[in-house]
């Protein structure tokens, strides 16, 4: 579904990513994590051509993300994402942020979009949230929505940058538990985040990473029980103490 | 001691009322033109596109180092015969209200996009990347997502921004149209009591834009709380 060869990016004589090669396949949950300024956002945002890059090569379903003749937006209208502050649009009702794009990029039929809006909300527990605006929810009912919004176009695939960082602690599971249902359906989900419960629980597999390389690349069970990089044996001891 | 003489103005009203439609008018076009061609400007301002980013912070310079009454000159005195010359316009065809509107337009345009582009740069980067994500492409982004949120934030400079341009329009005397401002001196000095109408005619002024102002006002105190 999603796979990367050796791509690499930087910022002026700034490394961010470098040498990054891995894949995922259809229906696999793939766990980034890492470090802070490790590269593991932007390494996300690679694969919808969010953060571009300088060499290597990125495909999602086949299609090349890098090829500058591939139609970035029509590939990123299939490639759900969700964001660490949501990025609901706060000008918008609840109801419009998960129909907005279905109508406007996908064509849809308003009434038809709108009944696709308020079952995905449905399906999130807030139906009845539907009429008011970003700013009157929480930021657990936000990711939420922004799950839902996500879920509207129909992706083949769910990208998620760190979507509990920003949220207080009992928000957390609530986000949590959206992403969990997810992964059981069988949704094809590449998540950074430092929830390694969540890890332990859900992915197929834990991709670690340190100063933009790929250090680990394994079987969940294969990283917890045993990793072999040092730098994420501390990672783990640090993040695990809690 | 000035004896003050007020009788010439109910008579004078109509053609007051007629001078307040004009500046109604040059006011109305020119934010109009000005907010949507200031858009432009800011949009190709904060462009990746060099040439587009350079052309709009040469004009934007260029019109805000420049008196506006210079401007006006120039669109009443060059522009007319440039018409004429070039499209062939009739000789000596009244073009000063099309050059005033146009002289005011493209001036305004200048200040609007300033505000905008401070508008635009107020909307959190995060906002375009959300519009990306879900397919729509730079245009769609920009129209649905960042420039109302942007164009929110910015209600209340570019009603200042109109109040002052409105205040502005009395310049057009230097073209001999007849807005508020004219009339009103017309008038004065064809009865000899300019005082009385300039005092008149800055009291209506006055009126009209503190009225606004105040409007602006709750707007904003209304923004902050919502």
């Amino acid at each position: 579904m999603i796979t990367m060869n050796k791509v690499s990016k930087h910022y002026g004589a700034f490394q961010v990513l470098t040498d990054c090669t891995t894949h995922v396949a259809k229906g696999e949950v793939v766990v980034v994590c890492g470090p802070s300024g490790s590269g593991k956002s932007t390494l996300i945002k690679c694969v919808n051509g969010l953060e571009p890059f300088q060499s290597g090569e990125v495909t999602v379903n086949g299609i090349s993300v890098g090829d500058p003749r591939t139609d970035l937006p029509k590939l990123r209208a299939h490639v759900g994402m969700v964001f660490q502050n949501f990025e609901l649009f706060p000008h918008m009702t609840i109801v419009d942020n998960l129909t907005v794009a279905q109508v406007k990029v996908l064509g849809r039929d308003p009434a038809e979009a709108q009944d696709k809006g308020m079952a995905l909300l449905d399906r999130v527990g807030l139906k009845v949230q539907a009429l008011k605006y970003p700013g009157q929810l929480s930021g657990g009912q936000q990711q939420r929505v922004a799950i839902a919004r996500a879920l509207a176009m129909d992706p083949i695939c769910m990208l998620f940058d760190e979507p509990t960082s920003a949220l207080d602690p009992e928000m957390i599971n609530e986000v949590l538990d959206v992403m969990s249902e997810l992964a059981q359906e069988g949704m094809t989900m590449m998540c950074v985040t430092h929830e390694m419960g969540f890890a332990k629980r859900v992915a197929s597999r834990v991709i670690f990473m340190d100063q933009g390389r790929i250090v680990e690349d394994d079987s969940k069970d294969a990283f917890f029980a045993n990793p072999r990089s040092d730098r994420a044996q501390q990672f783990l001891a640090k993040i695990l103490q809690h | 001691m000035y004896e003050f003489d007020w009788s010439s103005i109910p008579g004078a009203l109509p053609f007051l009322a007629h001078g307040m439609v004009v500046s109604l008018q040059i006011t109305a076009v020119a934010i109009l033109v000005g907010i949507v061609w200031g858009t432009l400007l800011a949009m190709m301002r904060l462009s990746s596109v060099n040439a587009l980013s350079w052309f709009a912070a040469g004009y934007v310079n260029l019109f805000r180092a420049v008196p506006l009454v210079m401007v006006l000159l120039w669109f009443f005195l060059i522009v007319p015969h440039l018409l004429e010359t070039l499209f062939g316009f009739p000789r000596g065809s009244d073009m000063r209200m099309g050059s005033a509107i146009a002289g005011f337009a493209l001036f305004e345009a200048a200040y609007y996009s300033e505000i905008i582009r401070a508008g635009i740069q107020s909307v959190p980067k995060g906002q375009m990347a959300a519009a990306s994500a879900l397919g729509m492409g730079y245009a769609q982004s920009m129209r649905l997502v960042v420039l109302p949120q942007a164009f929110r934030n910015m209600v209340p400079l570019l009603l200042t921004q109109g109040i002052i341009l409105f205040q502005d329009t009395s310049l057009v005397y230097v073209s001999a149209l007849a807005d508020f401002f004219g009339a009103a001196s017309k008038v004065g000095d064809r009865d000899g009591r300019l005082v009385e109408m300039l005092l008149f005619a800055g009291a209506v002024y006055f009126v009209i834009c503190f009225t606004i102002s105040q409007l602006v006002r709750y707007y904003q105190t209304k923004l902050k709380t919502a």
